[in-house]
């Protein structure tokens, strides 16, 4: 039997013909990037209805807010889910951003990989050009429905309507087709703007990881935005501004040779319009001086008059080793855009209802050549709950990254934080758990994220290093405001003790010296009083929380910050004569440099909020809120 | 010694025999005394009033009766209280409640005082009990919190309970070829039947005399069953003595009497205790006075006091079956080796033997033990014996 399968399979395989090279050929072709992830829309964040739903919005917004940023218009986004039915939703997005122009409608939300931001390293939301045309696939798939842009650049051009269908083997899209809108619609108040809608199958549902999370999240980071949502229920909700100060314009750098790996190296050869290898490196690198690259030649061993076509793979090779070695300055930093303490906490006081918060923002680092910064703010107490775990909310670049937590560097820089130090309690190798919301903000030219979905920050070494500083830096003053707190309510109860028993003390008194009991009560008391008067003071700092009670309770909560600098002033002032140095000597036994830069970083804190040109904004919107 | 003491005591009027007094003294304390310590309650109550005007934080200084703060006096063989203090501040969150108290009982003593009346412990804490006005707590929360706020006033304000005329709960017995004159009273301890005289809880010369005498040592023993015993025997009428005992631990009353006994009358003081860290320890407060006290043993220790038994060694000597044996727990081994270095005893050779020795029997003995032998053993017997002998431990 063996032997006759032994020689069945012999017989029939030379009968079985393998394909020939040119067989093969013929089912060769090119693979579409957009069918590519056609395939592969987990990706791009469209693994399932609910997700598919919120990053839809994600990108459609985080496209408006860099346009107008970039166009400096303060943005003014409306978002809209219409339900259609169970599964299926139209999304509209509308900004008041510069429009874009006819021609370019097609590539934007017809191409994959077409954009203005792949090519450059300048602070931005978006990066690949993937997002918005994924979103519109998405759409297509799922319903057979085209995009619906409508766009208006400028108030006396009218708007063009364009209906847009994806072409997923071509990569582009096809025009469904197009109207002109005569008059104006009233859609863009402006008179420029963007408009579009998709429709896609969706689940809509609340809480974590949902487009009303973004959304908040996007407030907090975004505070310059305002952002008017309407929900699948026909309910609007306004984001109002917390601030009228558009961010600075992020400026655009050039490559730093240290994170230029040797393939991209050869690229820029080839595609370089110098002629020469020296000025190839001074004028596409940021960095690189004519000694600089000098140094880089000579290591490499050639001169700064080779020429670029004479460079070979060999040559490239040594320049890149050449490159390593060098001495390099750091690439500028000038080109991060912070969204600053100042936004940051009027962000988090608009979204948060806490009582105390505060905000940091690191010096720029480089990683890989990329220079990046964090920005840490935290909110405490008030009515965020008190028995769960603490939330981290997390930003790249102003977006809110809502999925992959584990994954993401700073979720791990806050969980290697050590909480305890400052009166959080926290469980080993566990988030810590009180009333606390972190949210850790990276922005940087280039951020890493662990995929294309852009859902986790990678996970660097500098990166996570900088956020713990960061970290601990907030958590200092979370630390003196809660012992603060805690010496207040002590000196509190204090009080209330010594009252008790004066009373006793004066009629006793009397009774042995014969000196009149209300004279020693009255003396005793005001000894109480004096004693415990920074009770007193806590009364009154409390009715902060008791906002409505108290006028000037009031004006507290709207400019929270000086309240918050009161704390991280006499916090200074707790630990010279409180046992609390303690702790702060534990931190910087932990790492040498935090104290440092943090007592740096208050300062320009202080600075930050002595400016007055933002005061009267978040007041007033505040009180419009 | 004996006639020294007598007569350098001026402070007994009634050493000449006094068994029908012409002139019955009932005042309880004498009134230099009296005006002694109402001045020292007023200086403290002048103290918290000034401080309190001047609006400083009020405080007292409490003498520590702490080991720490008790040493031995090796020339005086008493234990004696150094001079750490701890001050008490009202503006204190953990010495506010402490502070009050304070104040309210030296209130009360003064009231006291005046009134020429005395009162128990636990009279004086009835008395300064109340509700503390506009809240649910308590001026004390029970005796003991208050019992230890007097000591504290003893010794801040250097005086002695009895002339606060405060009194513990009576305790101790005595009987014996002895008459006293209490409070003007005299009573004959030799016709006291089973019961004996009921030691009080102030033996101040101004309360308690010492009448006529023909006894020649004290006996105390630890407890009531063991003196119920000895007298029943009449021991005290064989052995022309006088019998005591101070149910455990001897309370003040019973110390000052037998501190009396041994100086104004001269008369040597032999112990027969339990043999236990427990019985050990009594001899000690009886000899040098107690750590928590030591601001009193001037007035109540005696240096000469000896020590009879029951020792480690008896069970042998006397034959005692095993099941008179009670096992030693690791609290005892700890207490008795805590014992055994206290500075009065560490010099003495016989009394580390005796401690080594119980610890390496592994049990203790009680008193009682002896009458395993014979009902009457331990007074036709042991003790005439050990008296004989001179058998004791010093």
């Amino acid at each position: 039997m063996d032997a006759s399968q032994q020689t069945d399979s012999k017989s029939s395989s030379p009968r079985r013909k393998g394909a020939t090279a040119e067989e093969m050929s013929e089912k060769q072709r090119e693979i579409s990037v957009s069918e590519f992830f056609a395939k592969n829309r987990h990706l791009l964040g469209f693994d399932n209805p609910r997700k598919a739903l919120m990053t839809t919005v994600k990108e459609a917004v985080d496209n408006a807010l860099d346009a107008c940023e970039e166009a400096c218009i303060l943005p003014h986004i409306y978002i809209e889910l219409l339900q259609r039915s169970e599964t299926r939703f139209k999304v509209t997005i509308r900004d008041n951003g510069p429009g874009i122009v006819r021609k370019q409608i097609e590539n934007i939300f017809g191409r994959l990989l077409y954009g203005s931001k792949f090519h450059r390293l300048k602070m931005s939301r978006g990066q690949q050009g993937i997002g918005i045309s994924a979103a519109g696939m998405y759409g297509l798939m799922t319903t057979g429905q085209p995009v619906l842009i409508i766009s208006k650049t400028h108030k006396k051009k009218p708007a063009v309507e364009v209906l847009l269908k994806m072409d997923t083997s071509k990569n582009r899209a096809d025009v469904v087709s197009e109207i002109e809108h005569p008059e104006d619609d009233g859609l863009f108040p402006d008179g420029h703007g963007t408009q579009v809608s998709i429709e896609l199958e969706g689940r809509y549902q609340q809480g974590r990881q949902s487009v009303d999370e973004y959304l908040d999240q996007t407030a907090i980071a975004n505070p310059h935005a305002h952002f008017t949502y309407v929900n699948p229920s026909n309910e609007t909700i306004e984001f109002k501004r917390g601030t009228n100060e558009l961010p600075p314009e992020a400026t655009e750098i050039l490559p730093h040779p240290k994170g230029i790996e040797l393939g991209t190296l050869i690229q820029m050869i080839e595609r370089t319009e110098r002629t020469q290898i020296g000025g190839f490196l001074q004028e596409e690198f940021s960095r690189v001086s004519p000694s600089v690259s000098k140094d880089i030649c000579d290591r490499a061993g050639i001169t700064g008059r080779t020429w670029v076509k004479q460079i070979g793979h060999k040559e490239a090779e040594a320049i890149y080793k050449a490159i390593q070695d060098a001495r390099i300055m750091a690439p500028p930093t000038d080109c991060l855009v912070p969204i600053g303490t100042k936004a940051l906490l009027s962000g988090l006081l608009k979204e948060v209802k806490a009582e105390f918060f505060t905000a940091c923002t690191r010096p720029a680092d480089v990683y890989r050549g990329n220079p990046f910064l964090i920005e840490v703010g935290l909110a405490f107490g008030g009515e965020l709950p008190k028995d769960e775990l603490i939330r981290v909310i997390r930003f790249a670049n102003r977006v809110p990254l809502l999925y992959q937590q584990a994954a993401c560097a700073s979720f791990k820089a806050v969980l290697e934080t050590s909480w305890k130090n400052y009166g959080v309690s926290q469980s080993r190798g566990s988030l810590p758990d009180g009333p606390v919301v972190v949210m850790v903000h990276m922005a940087s030219v280039w951020v890493p994220f662990t995929s294309e979905s852009k859902e986790a920050i990678a996970d660097y070494d500098e990166i996570r290093k900088e956020m713990k500083l960061a970290l601990q830096e907030v958590g200092r003053k979370l630390g003196m405001y809660l012992r603060r707190r805690q010496r207040m309510r002590n000196e509190g109860e204090r009080r209330s003790i010594f009252e008790r028993y004066i009373g006793e003390i004066a009629q006793a008194t009397e009774a042995i010296t014969g000196t009149p009991a209300k004279q020693i009560y009255e003396s005793l008391l005001r000894v109480a009083k004096r004693k415990t008067e920074e009770a007193d003071a806590v009364l009154n700092d409390e009715g902060k929380r008791v906002r409505d009670a108290d006028p000037f309770g009031k004006d507290d909560s709207v400019v929270i910050l000086p309240a918050r600098v009161v704390v991280t002033q006499s916090g200074s002032e707790d630990e010279s004569e409180d046992d609390s140095d303690k702790d702060s000597d534990k931190d910087s036994d932990k790492d040498g440099g935090s104290k440092q830069s943090s007592s740096s970083g208050s300062k320009t804190l202080f600075g930050d909020e002595e400016a007055p040109s933002k005061k009267p904004g978040k007041k007033s919107s505040r009180k419009k809120a | 010694m004996a006639k020294k003491s007598k007569s350098a005591d001026p402070s007994t009027p009634a050493s000449t025999p006094a068994s029908t007094p012409v002139k019955v003294n009932r005042s309880v304390s004498n009134q230099a005394t009296r005006e002694k310590t109402l001045g020292k309650i007023l200086d403290l109550g002048k103290a918290v009033a000034k401080s309190a005007l001047a609006e400083t934080d009020p405080f007292v200084d409490v003498p520590s009766r702490t080991m720490s703060n008790t040493t031995y006096n090796e020339v005086r063989k008493l234990l004696q209280m150094g001079d750490a203090t701890l001050r008490r501040n009202l503006f204190n969150t953990g010495q506010a409640r402490k502070f009050m108290q304070m104040v309210l009982l030296s209130k009360g003593c003064k009231d006291l005082l005046q009134a020429q009346k005395t009162l128990s412990l636990r009279g004086m804490y009835y008395m300064s009990l109340h509700t503390i006005a506009g809240t649910k707590e308590k001026t004390f929360d029970d005796q003991e919190e208050s019992d230890g706020i007097l000591e504290d006033i003893e010794v801040a304000i250097a005086t002695l309970r009895e002339n606060l005329h405060l009194f513990a709960k009576k305790r101790g017995t005595m009987v014996g070829n002895i008459t006293v004159i209490d409070n003007g009273d005299s009573i004959d301890c030799r016709r006291m039947g089973t019961g004996g005289y009921a030691i009080p809880s102030i033996c101040e010369p101004s309360v308690v005399q010492f009448g006529k005498c023909e006894a020649k040592f004290v006996l105390h023993v630890e407890k009531d069953t063991v003196w119920s015993r000895f007298n029943e025997d009449r021991f005290w009428e064989k052995h022309n003595c006088i019998l005591t005992e101070g149910s455990g631990q001897p309370p003040r009353g019973v110390r000052r009497l037998l501190y009396r006994l041994n100086k104004e009358l001269g008369l040597p003081v032999y112990c027969l205790l339990d043999c236990d860290p427990w019985g050990h320890y009594i001899y000690s407060v009886i000899k040098q006075g107690s750590i928590n006290l030591a601001f009193e043993s001037e007035r109540m220790a005696i240096p000469d006091a000896k020590y009879l038994g029951i020792r480690s060694g008896d069970f042998v000597r006397c034959e005692l079956s095993d099941d008179v044996k009670i096992s030693l727990n690791d609290r005892d081994i700890e207490r008795a080796k805590q014992i055994a270095e206290y500075p009065w005893f560490i010099k003495k050779k016989h009394w580390q033997k005796e401690i080594q020795l119980m610890i390496r029997n592994g049990f203790k003995m009680e008193v009682e033990s002896l009458i395993t032998k014979d009902i009457s053993y331990v007074t036709e017997t042991y003790v005439p014996e050990r008296l004989k002998a001179k058998d004791w431990i010093d």
